[in-house]
């Protein structure tokens, strides 16, 4: 399984991920390394077979809608752990140019 | 011979302080007070807080004062750095999370409180938990106090390093792919991974949310069942909580093992498998056929499947659940880094993420982000999950014709620190006895029964979803049988 340089960067730029040039040759190195492993997944027969995305057997379990509030000491606490706040809110860079 | 108050299990130090022979407060100081003596070596805790925990072992004494009595009431314990505590630092073991304080507790650690447990620190894990050997913490590696150059297991390695040199009467771990069971093996102590479902998830720091689950480490098997009995139930905060009702875990306890039948899959027994763990287990399974058990060989075709399927779905689900740490709500962040005061939206993002993770954690992700990435959708994670649902089946199977079974918890006993750092595909066959049971959802408990060149070998109980029960009752007869859990590192 070779990965490209090019595809590698790619991923990290999906997975919003700064590497410098080290990391972009060990982790695309180790990447094949890890996939060659993985694909012996390849000689199962998985024809007939439905995925699992979870062991529990519930289905479709809810809640009433309802908002509750949030003690004001714990939000205080939320907030203080942001970089930026402004009016008792998170403050974000420019979304849209 | 009087043994000191920290070497207590569960249930001796309840009955001293039903007694009154003992208080919440001097048992909570003599664990303190080992954990000053021993964990500059072993590197167990990344923190201890020393004052709220003897303010809330007061506050149990005086409960007990009013008539209050048994439970986990005034019992000192730790929790693994990724479950969130209100108001004490939650790190795993991260420089992304290193000065973050959640504003609430996890669920479990709610349900403690109120049974009056008294929190001691937080213990060391490979950073978010990704890891078999807690080589992977921001924060240095926790040695095993059976031999200070090898590693503890993981990731809940400080969990079960603190557990065997009695820092703490019981520990907190989580499991996900073995993450209790490794270190429990490792470090010779019991750990039990509940079946998914039985104890919430509300407020551990997500790893692979299908088959994250938290537990107990633990001196005794019946101590493991006293702390499951108090953090399971359903949550209305965790949707995939099952409303099962608690197992009789104390009448089970001590039915005896007549008639039983356990099963030993014949692929956890071939190549890989130290002759050394072979031989430790072979002397348990001749133990428990005293004890009445009987056993029957069976097979898990799919076993070597488990691992190259769990590092699919793992990393998958860690690249969607890690998303979250961008820089902008909490935890480390470039958007005030002088240099970076023109940094835009995406940059921060990238900045903080790259710099505040680590390698382990960067590797997953990438390796996560690929495998649901346009065009190898159905080639990894599409198949790693049908893999799952034939692992699954094959486990149901088996169960319908044994009670429980019998394997290795690992291939061999700990290894030595930087042995294998540099390997992810080695270090993530570390894996290949407990992924099976994580995919699949089941109960599973590792015990000592034994030890290969003085370190502890470690057996592993599989049961039906649900049925703790009968592992607490393996298991004890086992111990009762036995006496390796009485065992303790010269530390």
């Amino acid at each position: 399984m070779k990965i490209s340089k090019e595809e590698i960067k790619h991923i990290a730029e999906l997975a919003r991920l700064e590497l410098s040039n080290e990391e972009f040759e060990k982790y695309g190195n180790q990447l094949e390394q890890i996939l060659g492993y993985i694909d012996q997944l390849q000689e199962v027969d998985v024809s007939q077979i439905e995925p699992t995305a979870q062991v529990t057997g519930l289905v479709n379990v809810v809640r009433e809608d309802k908002a509750v509030d949030w003690d004001k000491k714990e939000v205080k606490v939320a907030l203080n752990q942001a970089p930026e706040t402004e009016a008792n809110q998170v403050k974000v860079k420019r979304v849209l140019k | 011979m009087p043994i000191k108050l920290n070497e207590l299990t569960i249930k001796q130090a309840q009955d001293k302080l039903d007694k009154n022979e003992i208080t919440s407060v001097e048992l909570t100081k003599a664990c303190l007070t080992r954990i000053k003596e021993a964990d500059k070596k072993i590197k167990a805790c990344l923190t201890v807080c020393e004052k709220e925990a003897i303010d809330e072992a007061k506050q149990a004494d005086e409960k007990r004062n009013k008539g209050k009595k048994g439970g986990l009431l005034g019992i000192p314990y730790l929790a693994k750095d990724n479950i969130l505590t209100k108001g004490v630092k939650t790190t795993v073991a991260s420089k992304i999370l290193e000065n973050y304080i959640a504003p609430f507790d996890a669920t479990i650690i709610k349900k403690l409180k109120k049974a009056g447990a008294v929190l001691l620190g937080k213990t060391n894990l490979d950073e978010f938990a990704h890891g078999a050997s807690t080589e992977n913490s921001a924060f240095g590696s926790t040695h095993n106090p059976w031999d200070l150059e090898r590693v503890p297991g993981g990731s809940s390695g400080g969990s079960g390093a603190a557990v065997i040199a009695d820092m703490c009467l019981f520990a907190l771990g989580t499991d996900t792919g073995g993450s209790i069971r490794c270190p429990a093996s490792f470090c010779g102590v019991v750990g039990l991974k509940p079946t998914y479902g039985r104890s919430s998830r509300f407020g551990l720091v997500s790893m692979t949310s299908s088959t994250d689950v938290p537990g107990p480490l633990t001196k005794t098997v019946e101590d493991a069942s006293l702390v499951l009995k108090t953090i399971e139930g359903v949550d209305e905060q965790d949707s995939t909580t099952v409303d099962n009702k608690s197992g009789d875990y104390e009448n089970f306890l001590f039915k005896n093992l007549k008639g039983l039948k356990i099963g030993l899959p014949e692929e956890y027994f071939v190549e890989g498998t130290g002759v050394g763990v072979k031989k430790t287990i072979q002397v348990a399974v001749e133990k428990l056929k005293e004890l009445g058990a009987e056993f029957i060989e069976v097979n898990l075709p799919h076993t070597k499947y488990g691992v190259p399927a769990y590092y699919i779905i793992t990393p998958s689900e860690i690249s969607s659940n890690l998303a979250r740490f961008d820089g902008i709500r909490y935890g480390y962040s470039e958007t005030n880094n002088g240099r970076n005061s023109e940094n835009d939206l995406m940059s921060i993002y990238k900045k903080s993420r790259g710099h505040g993770f680590g390698p382990e954690v960067k590797r997953r992700i990438m390796l996560g982000t690929y495998a649901l990435s346009a065009g190898y959708y159905d080639a990894y994670y599409l198949r790693a999950q049908k893999v799952r649902t034939i692992i699954k089946k094959e486990f149901d199977e088996v169960l319908e014709k044994v009670d429980l079974l019998l394997t290795p918890t690992a291939p061999h006993t700990a290894f030595k620190i930087g042995e294998q750092v540099d390997n992810p595909v080695k270090m993530y066959l570390e894996d290949i006895f407990v992924t099976g049971a994580s995919l699949s959802g089941l109960p599973a408990m590792s015990i000592n029964c034994g030890f290969v060149d003085g370190l502890p070998v470690g057996l592993q109980l599989i049961g039906k979803r649900f049925d703790e029960a009968i592992l607490f009752r393996v298991g004890h007869n086992y111990e009762k049988a036995t006496n390796w859990n009485e065992k303790k590192p010269n530390i």
